[in-house]
C-alpha cells in the first residue's frame, strides 16, 4: 500500500492485556474497516502499549472506526493524526540483487537515500531505511529496477508533533 | 481470611446481588457447582445451555437486573453464542460465566476446549479469561459493571477448572472486597451536553411536523415516565418500536405504535412525512427504515443515545446527544419550557390531523374468517389480550406470530413485552418466557409462539414445570415457517421451497403433557375464548395451547425489502382505488 491511498493515521493507547490485538483486529474485520498498516508495542508504561493504525479512508468514515474502537473496553485512548500535527516513520528492510556492472549504481542509489547497508553476501545486498511513508515508498521504487528479492516493511508507527501536543 | 476461587466466586455472585442463576453443569465448571449447594443463590436447572442465556435474558428484560447463566467449557460454551450475539444486538445486560479447561491445559486442544473469549469476543460487550484465581472478585465486579452501565450487553467470564478447584493450590488467596474498577478505557458518558440540549430544544421549537422515534434504549433507561411527559407536553405523537413496545402506552391518544417492515401505517407514514424525527434510544435499524435513501427525506434528525457510535452510522443526526435517556429528556423538558416562555412553536394542528386522520383511515384489519380456514392468528391474539391482565407479560419468538403481538396487543406498561429484535431468533419465547416468570413470579406470563420456533426450545417446558415456573404458551400453529412463506408467496413466484412443518407433528398437546404441562388444542373460533380462560385458572404448571391457525395468513402491511417505507403496502381491503 503506498502514500497515494487516503488514510488517517490513528495512535491507539491500549491496555497491555493478553488478546487485546485480536479484539481491534477483529473489529476490523467485522465491520469491514480496511488496515493499510498497523504496528503495535509497549509503551513508557507496562500497563499499556501504543497501536499505530493506518486506515483505509475509503472503507469506512473515521468517525465510526473512531466510535467503535472506543468501545472495546481496553482501548483508553484514540488520537487521529492529522499528517501536519504528528510525526511518522516507517523501517524498510529490502534484499536486493545485485548484478554485475550494477555496484556503483546501487552503491549511488543507496547514499542518495541516506539508506544503510546491513547485509551483504554474493550477488545480493540488505539495505534499510527509516523514513515517512513517502520516502520510503520512493526508496522502494528505486530499488526495483535492480530487483528487489525480499522485502519488510513495518507500517506506520506515529507521535504527535510536540508543538502541538 | 482464606479462600479459593470457587467459594468467591458464589460470594461475588451474591454480593452483586444475583438470586438466580441460570444454568447446567459440566466438566469444567464442576467445582463451581459444589459451593453453588451452600449458596443463597437459586439455580435454575435448563435443558440446553442456549435455554439458560435466553432465559437470563428474559429475566433481564422482565426485572431490569443482569441475567446470570453459568455453563461448562466446549459444546456448553458454544451453545451460548446464540444468546449472547442476541443479547448483544438488543443491549441486554447479561453476565456469562463458562467454565474452562485446567490453565494447563489451554492451547493444547483438552477435552472440551474451546477458545471461548475467541469465539464470543464478537457477540459481547466484553469478554474475560481468569488468569488467577485471586482476580475472580473483581472479574465479576467489572463484569457486573459493564454489563449494567452505558449501553447494556452481555459480558462473559471464562474461568479455568483449575481456578475454581478447591484442592488446587493454585484457587487459594486472600480473600478480598473489590474496591471500584480499574477500567481506564471504559467511562460511558451518562450526562447530556447543555449545549446538545438547547440545539434539540431549537429544533423541536421550530418544528413543523416534528415526531418522537422512541426505541429500545428508553426501557433500558428507565426512561417511559420521562418519555410520555415530553410526548405530552410537547402534544407530539409517538412511535414505538419493536423493541420499545410498552415504552409508551398504546391506549394514550399520541400512540402511534410500532413502524418499520411491519409496521402500522400511520407510525411507517408518520416518520416518512416527519421534519424532525426526536430520536430517542433508537438507532435506525434496517428494519424501521426500509430503503435508506428514501426514509424520512425531509427529516432533520435529533439522536439521543447512550453511545455515540450510533450517531451517524447509519443517518446523519442535526443533533447528536450522547447521554442517558432519561436525563436527556429531563433536560430537554427543561430547556423547551424556558424557550415556550417566550417563543411559540409553528401550528401544528394541520399536521397533527394529518396523523390523526392516517390513523383513522387505516387501522390494523384482517379479513373476516371464513368456514373451513384456521383460525385469524390476529382474532386469538386479540382475545388473548382481551383476556388476560393488563401488566401481563408477552414473549414471543420470530416470524409472523411475532409481528401480530407486536401488531395488535396493547402494551401499555413498561417491561410487559420480550422478544428478539436484533438477532431474530427463533425459539426465544419459551426460555425467555420462563426466565421473565422466574423474575416476576406473581405476573401472568404468556409466551406467543410460532410452531417453528417452538419447535427448537421446546424442552424448557420440563424446567419450567419442574422449577414451578407456570408460563402459558400459545402456539400460533400455522404448520409453516410462515414467514418465510410469506416472502416466497410474495416474492418468489409461490414457490415453496423447504417451509411447510405440518401442523400435526408433533403433537403439541401430547408433547405438552409429557413434560407435565396441561396441552389443549383449539382448532375453531368459539373454542377459543374457553381455553384461554382454562389456561388461566391453571397456575401450577405451565400450559401449551396449540392454536390452528390458517396458513395461508400473510402480515400487513409490509415494507418489501429494498424497498421505500414510501412504498408500504397495506392490508388488500385498504389499498387506495
Ligand atoms: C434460528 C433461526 N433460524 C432461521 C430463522 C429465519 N426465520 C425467520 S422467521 C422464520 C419462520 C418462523 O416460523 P414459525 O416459528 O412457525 O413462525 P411463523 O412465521 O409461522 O409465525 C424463519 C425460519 C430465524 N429467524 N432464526
Ligand atoms: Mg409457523
Amino acid at each position: 500500500m503506498t502514500s497515494s491511498t487516503p488514510s488517517h493515521t490513528l495512535v491507539v493507547r491500549v491496555e497491555n492485556k493478553p488478546g487485546v490485538l485480536a479484539r481491534v483486529a477483529g473489529l476490523f474485520a467485522r465491520r469491514g474497516f480496511n488496515i493499510v498498516s498497523l504496528a503495535v508495542a509497549p509503551t513508557e508504561n507496562v500497563l499499556f502499549s501504543r497501536l499505530t493504525i493506518v486506515v483505509d479512508a475509503e472503507s469506512a468514515p473515521i468517525e465510526q472506526v473512531v466510535k467503535q474502537l472506543d468501545k472495546l473496553i481496553n482501548v483508553v485512548e484514540i488520537q487521529e493524526l492529522a499528517p501536519t500535527e504528528s510525526v511518522t516513520r516507517e523501517l524498510i528492510l529490502a534484499t536486493v540483487q545485485v548484478n554485475d556492472g550494477q555496484e556503483d549504481r546501487i552503491m549511488k542509489n543507496i547514499e542518495n537515500f541516506e539508506a544503510n547497508i546491513l547485509n551483504v553476501g554474493p550477488q545480493r545486498i540488505m539495505v534499510s531505511l527509516s523514513g515517512d511513508v513517502d520516502q520510503v515508498d520512493k526508496f522502494e521504487a528505486s530499488l526495483e529496477e535492480f530487483g528487489i528479492m525480499e522485502i519488510q516493511r513495518t507500517g506506520t508507527i506515529a507521535l504527535p508533533s510536540i508543538s502541538n501536543s | 481470611m482464606q479462600t479459593n476461587g470457587g467459594k468467591a466466586l458464589m460470594k461475588s455472585l451474591e454480593a452483586e446481588g444475583v438470586e438466580i442463576l441460570f444454568g447446567l453443569p459440566g466438566g469444567a465448571i464442576l467445582p463451581a457447582y459444589d459451593p453453588l449447594i451452600d449458596s443463597s443463590m437459586r439455580h435454575i436447572l435448563v435443558r440446553h445451555e442456549q435455554g439458560a442465556g435466553h432465559m437470563a435474558e428474559g429475566y433481564a428484560h422482565a426485572t431490569g437486573k443482569p441475567g446470570v447463566a453459568m455453563v461448562t467449557s466446549g459444546p456448553a460454551a458454544t451453545n451460548m453464542v446464540t444468546p449472547l450475539a442476541d443479547a448483544m444486538l438488543d443491549s441486554v445486560p447479561l453476565v456469562c460465566i463458562t467454565g474452562q479447561v485446567a490453565s494447563g491445559a489451554i492451547g493444547s486442544d483438552a477435552f472440551q476446549e474451546c477458545d471461548t473469549t475467541g469465539i464470543t469476543m464478537a457477540v459481547t460487550k466484553h469478554n474475560f479469561l481468569v488468569s488467577e484465581a485471586s482476580e475472580i472478585p473483581q472479574v465479576i465486579h467489572d463484569a457486573f459493571h459493564i454489563a449494567t452501565t452505558g449501553r447494556p450487553g452481555p459480558v462473559l467470564v471464562d474461568i479455568p477448572k483449575d481456578l475454581v478447584d478447591p484442592n488446587n493450590p493454585a484457587s487459594q488467596f486472600e480473600d478480598y472486597e473489590p474496591s471500584g474498577h480499574n477500567l481506564p478505557g471504559y467511562n460511558p458518558i451518562i450526562d447530556p451536553d447543555p449545549e446538545r440540549i438547547r440545539e434539540a430544544a431549537e429544533l423541536i421549537l421550530q418544528s413543523e411536523r416534528p415526531i418522537i422515534y422512541s426505541g429500545g434504549g428508553i426501557l433500558k433507561a428507565r426512561a417511559a415516565s420521562q418519555l410520555r411527559e415530553l410526548a405530552e407536553m410537547l402534544d407530539i405523537h409517538v412511535v414505538t418500536t419493536l423493541m420499545n413496545r410498552g415504552g409508551f402506552p398504546d391506549d394514550h391518544p399520541l400512540a402511534l405504535g410500532m413502524p418499520g417492515m411491519h409496521g402500522n401505517y400511520t407510525a411507517v407514514t408518520a416518520l416518512q412525512e416527519a421534519d424532525l424525527l426526536i430520536t430517542l434510544g433508537a438507532r435506525f435499524d434496517d428494519r424501521v427504515t426500509g430503503r435508506l435513501d428514501g426514509f424520512a427525506p425531509d427529516a432533520k434528525i435529533i439522536h439521543a443515545d447512550i453511545d455515540p457510535a450510533e450517531f451517524n452510522k447509519v443517518r446523519f443526526a442535526d443533533v447528536a446527544i450522547q447521554g442517558d435517556v432519561g436525563k436527556t429528556i429531563n433536560e430537554l423538558l427543561n430547556a423547551l419550557n424556558q424557550l415556550h416562555e417566550t417563543r411559540q412553536h409553528p401550528d401544528r394542528s394541520e399536521w397533527k390531523s394529518t396523523v390523526s386522520g392516517w390513523k383513522e383511515r387505516f387501522p390494523l384489519v384482517y379479513d373476516e374468517w371464513e368456514l373451513g380456514e384456521g383460525l385469524k392468528p390476529q382474532y386469538v391474539i386479540e382475545q388473548l389480550r382481551d383476556l388476560t391482565p393488563d401488566d401481563t407479560i408477552v414473549a414471543s419468538g420470530v416470524g409472523q406470530h411475532q409481528m401480530w403481538a407486536s401488531q395488535f396487543w396493547h402494551f401499555n406498561h413498561p417491561y410487559t413485552w420480550i422478544n428478539s429484535g436484533g438477532l431474530g431468533t427463533m425459539g426465544f419465547a419459551v426460555p425467555a418466557a420462563i426466565g421473565a416468570k422466574a423474575g416476576v413470579p406473581d405476573r401472568m406470563v404468556w409466551a406467543i409462539d410460532g410452531d417453528g420456533c417452538f419447535q427448537m426450545t421446546n424442552q424448557e417446558l420440563v424446567t419450567a414445570r419442574i422449577e414451578n415456573l407456570p408460563v402459558k404458551i400459545a402456539i400460533l400453529n400455522n404448520g409453516y415457517l410462515g414467514m418465510v412463506r410469506q416472502w416466497q408467496e410474495l416474492f418468489y413466484d409461490e414457490r415453496y421451497s423447504e417451509v411447510h412443518l405440518q401442523p400435526d407433528l408433533p403433537d403439541y398437546k401430547m408433547l405438552a403433557e409429557s413434560m407435565g404441562c396441561v396441552g389443549i388444542r383449539v382448532e375453531s373460533p368459539e373454542e377459543v375464548q374457553p381455553a384461554i380462560e382454562e389456561a388461566n385458572e391453571v397456575d401450577d404448571r405451565p400450559v401449551v395451547i396449540d392454536f390452528r391457525t390458517e396458513a395461508s395468513e400473510n402480515v400487513y402491511p409490509m415494507v418489501p425489502a429494498g424497498k421505500s417505507n414510501s412504498d408500504v403496502i397495506v392490508h388488500p381491503s385498504q389499498e387506495t382505488p
